[in-house]
């Protein structure tokens, strides 16, 4: 029991992190049709500055900073290199994406080096938060969910209560209407983007340290986000959450299963479920968990 | 399509590219020369099969590794149970093994794959790389693990009195391999399936509409598709004698659609011109440099902004512009553009080998160019690299304003000259 209850927190603390990264993936893909292959990129360049920062200044002016930091860049990257090709259409937009999470890990390598760089949880969360039943559990972990939650609700409201938010989802479904009222379409193109990926690197401050922080990380956990963003059907932020939850505890529940199949354990075989699901999903339910297009 | 009795420029051009293939080991010699003309083959081989889906089916895949990967390790197991003596069958028969291997995981996951078509093709062809390649972590047996499985090429009789072991009979091997399959795929672009194809990927709901299955081309497009990758998996597994998870990787998957995309997407031989240049900066140039695969990343981004139709695109654009005979009018501009571009990457090129060095662990600091040394911790050096950098970048800028002024000029004339 005790081992369920913490698995099944630490779990959902993984879960929500994989959301902040699959949100903000889904948000510019819907917005913008655009699948940001650099999406994982963006997430390591978070942690990555976060720890830049976070040595010189320290961890709590980095949550800010960071985050920040790679917004202003993913703004960058859309106003100087996504809208040029958008005249090429989509497959051109994902090339140029992919090719910029090529650059931004070779600039990784090049500035950090190839190795894990030390980037620690502040000392003040460093420690057990509570224990259930003998066995403790990290305080971090607990601020990494209150984080994501904090965000999520900030990230609802500003969408639905705020003049922006209303902007954003009305260009989402009619950009030309919107574009004819008077507003920018393609400013609120490079604000989504932008705001994408700074949530990427919010989720890279506070994931680089309870995982890792290396050159490998974009390329590890890009493409469980793909499989999110299918699985949870293309552009529904709510199958995105849920697909999210779903692939974080299965994740963690099936590392530290100690079942075994057919002489392969479950523990082995967890670096494949999430593609698996994510075939079975295919072959069973091609639109996703609550897409809604079909093809 | 007319009727051609006798299409010469074709003859002519396929005679030309086997005379290429015939006597290349000859003008290039050298064992690089040959390792490299070798690897060419290959991934010329490769490139093509992944045009098939990418340029001609239109679906952008992020797994095409997979089948020309798992070719290879099929193809590795059966040389050595050959090795054991379990059976015979002569080497250069190889590669039907690997193409038939990739056909069959073709037809398995092309299943899958194929449902869908666009970006969710692209997601889903990513997520089935991932899983083969997370399934070669877990099946140690098959694939070996993190070591690879080795074998060794010379086996069984000599046939015909080729051994395989010099590293010429194996580039003649692959040359014939590679000519029969860009042969047979450029036939394939002329059958009906090759023509649904283009119009699967151009209008998906005008061809169903026509009454044709669009999942069904695709899934039949794909099929065939990866048993020429399966065909360059068993020629690189007998080319290297080793097959390693990294055969099945995402960085394969990257490589072959890098290699494509550099070559040009919407054309037959693009993917040819592709694979060389790539060929040229993973081996050629990752001797020089650690930061290759930034330059080579830069050069992908650069070509997906400003050249989408790739190196062949380009070359083609020249065509119009030499018949008409004013070529000449453009070449100056051309070695202006050429010239500021070359300083620009000088300046480029300083910087960021400056900053690997610095980055670098126990990398010595101090760079030597043209006899010039200096540290990479002084500030000098930094200022006039960016100095150079931003001068090249503005020169560019104005080269190519004047190609494009001179070159939108010429194509007015033409387009004057050819609706009078």
């Amino acid at each position: 029991m005790e081992f369920f209850l913490v698995q099944s927190l630490n779990g959902v603390s993984y879960g929500l992190l994989l959301f902040m990264l699959s949100s903000g993936l889904t948000l510019v893909f819907s917005l913008m049709g655009v699948l940001n292959f650099a999406h994982a990129s963006f997430y390591m360049l978070g942690a990555y500055l976060a720890f830049q920062v976070s040595t010189r200044i320290g961890f709590w002016p980095a949550l800010v900073a960071a985050p920040i930091l790679v917004g202003a860049i993913g703004m960058l990257v859309e106003r100087f290199g996504l809208r040029r090709v958008h005249k090429h259409g989509h497959v051109a937009e994902l090339l140029f994406t992919f090719g910029l999470a090529y650059l931004i890990e070779e600039a990784v390598h090049l500035i950090w080096g190839r190795a894990a760089l030390d980037y620690r949880v502040p000392a003040e969360l460093d420690g057990p938060l509570f224990q259930i039943m003998g066995s403790q559990y990290p305080i971090y972990r607990g601020f990494m969910m209150l984080v994501s939650v904090a965000m999520l609700v900030s990230i609802w409201l500003a969408l639905t209560r705020t003049r922006i938010g209303l902007v954003i989802q009305a260009a989402l479904s009619h950009p030309q209407t919107v574009e004819a009222l008077g507003h920018n379409v393609p400013r609120v193109f490079m604000l989504v983007f932008g705001g994408g990926a700074a949530l990427a690197g919010l989720a890279g401050v506070i994931g680089g340290n309870a995982f890792v922080t290396d050159p490998g990380m974009a390329a590890s956990v890009g493409p469980i986000i793909f499989v999110i963003v299918v699985v949870g059907g293309m552009g529904s932020l709510a199958g995105a959450f849920v697909a999210s939850l779903l692939i974080g505890c299965m994740q963690t529940f099936a590392v530290s299963l100690d079942w075994s199949l057919g002489g392969i354990s479950i523990a082995q075989a967890a670096p494949m479920l999430p593609y698996l699901l994510m075939v079975l999903l295919l072959i069973f339910r091609p639109k996703g968990l609550m897409g809604t297009r079909e093809g | 399509m007319k009727y051609a009795p006798l299409n010469l420029g074709r003859w002519i051009l396929w005679s030309g590219a086997a005379l290429v293939f015939l006597i290349a080991p000859h003008l290039f010699s050298g064992g690089f020369a040959l390792t490299m003309l070798t690897q060419m083959g290959t991934l010329i081989l490769f490139a093509l099969s992944y045009n098939m889906l990418l340029g001609q089916g239109g679906m952008l895949s992020f797994g095409h590794a997979v089948y020309s990967g798992l070719g290879a390790y099929v193809t590795v197991h059966v040389l050595n149970l050959m090795g054991k003596g379990s059976f015979y069958l002569p080497v250069p028969l190889l590669p039907l093994v690997g193409g038939l291997a990739g056909l069959f995981f073709g037809v398995l996951f092309g299943y899958v794959t194929t449902k869908r078509a666009g970006t969710t093709f692209a997601l889903i062809s990513l997520g089935i790389g991932e899983m083969v390649f997370a399934c070669a972590r877990m099946f140690p047996g098959f694939f070996g693990g993190e070591a690879g499985i080795s074998t060794n090429r010379v086996v069984g009789q000599p046939f015909l009195g080729l051994t395989f072991g010099p590293a010429l009979q194996v580039y003649y091997l692959v040359a014939v391999w590679c000519f029969l399959g860009m042969a047979a795929m450029f036939a394939l672009t002329q059958t009906p399936l090759g023509r649904m194809a283009n119009a699967v990927r151009d209008n998906p709901e005008r061809a169903e509409f026509v009454g044709y299955n669009t999942q069904h081309v695709r899934f039949l497009q794909l099929v065939l598709s990866s048993f020429f990758a399966g065909v360059s998996g068993a020629l690189s597994c007998i080319n290297f004698e080793i097959v390693s998870e990294e055969n099945v990787s995402a960085i394969r998957s990257g490589g072959v659609l890098l290699a494509t995309f550099i070559g040009g997407v919407p054309f037959f031989f693009g993917p040819i011109l592709g694979a060389i240049v790539f060929v040229f900066f993973v081996v050629a140039l990752s001797g020089f440099t650690k930061a290759w695969l930034l330059y080579l990343g830069l050069f992908f981004v650069l070509m997906v902004v400003y050249a989408p139709g790739g190196i062949a695109s380009l070359i083609l654009m020249q065509l119009p512009v030499m018949r008409a005979g004013r070529w000449r009018e453009l070449a100056a501009p051309y070695a202006l553009a050429a010239l500021a571009g070359v300083v620009a990457l000088a300046g480029l090129i300083g910087l960021v080998e400056m900053v690997y060095r610095l980055s670098e662990q126990g990398a010595s600091t101090v760079l030597t160019v043209l006899g010039l040394s200096f540290d990479a911790r002084a500030t000098a050096p930094w200022i006039v690299f960016g100095a150079v950098l931003a001068a090249g970048l503005a020169a560019l800028r104005a080269a190519t304003r004047l190609v494009g002024e001179r070159w939108g000029m010429i194509q007015l004339d033409l387009q004057a000259k050819a609706a009078p």
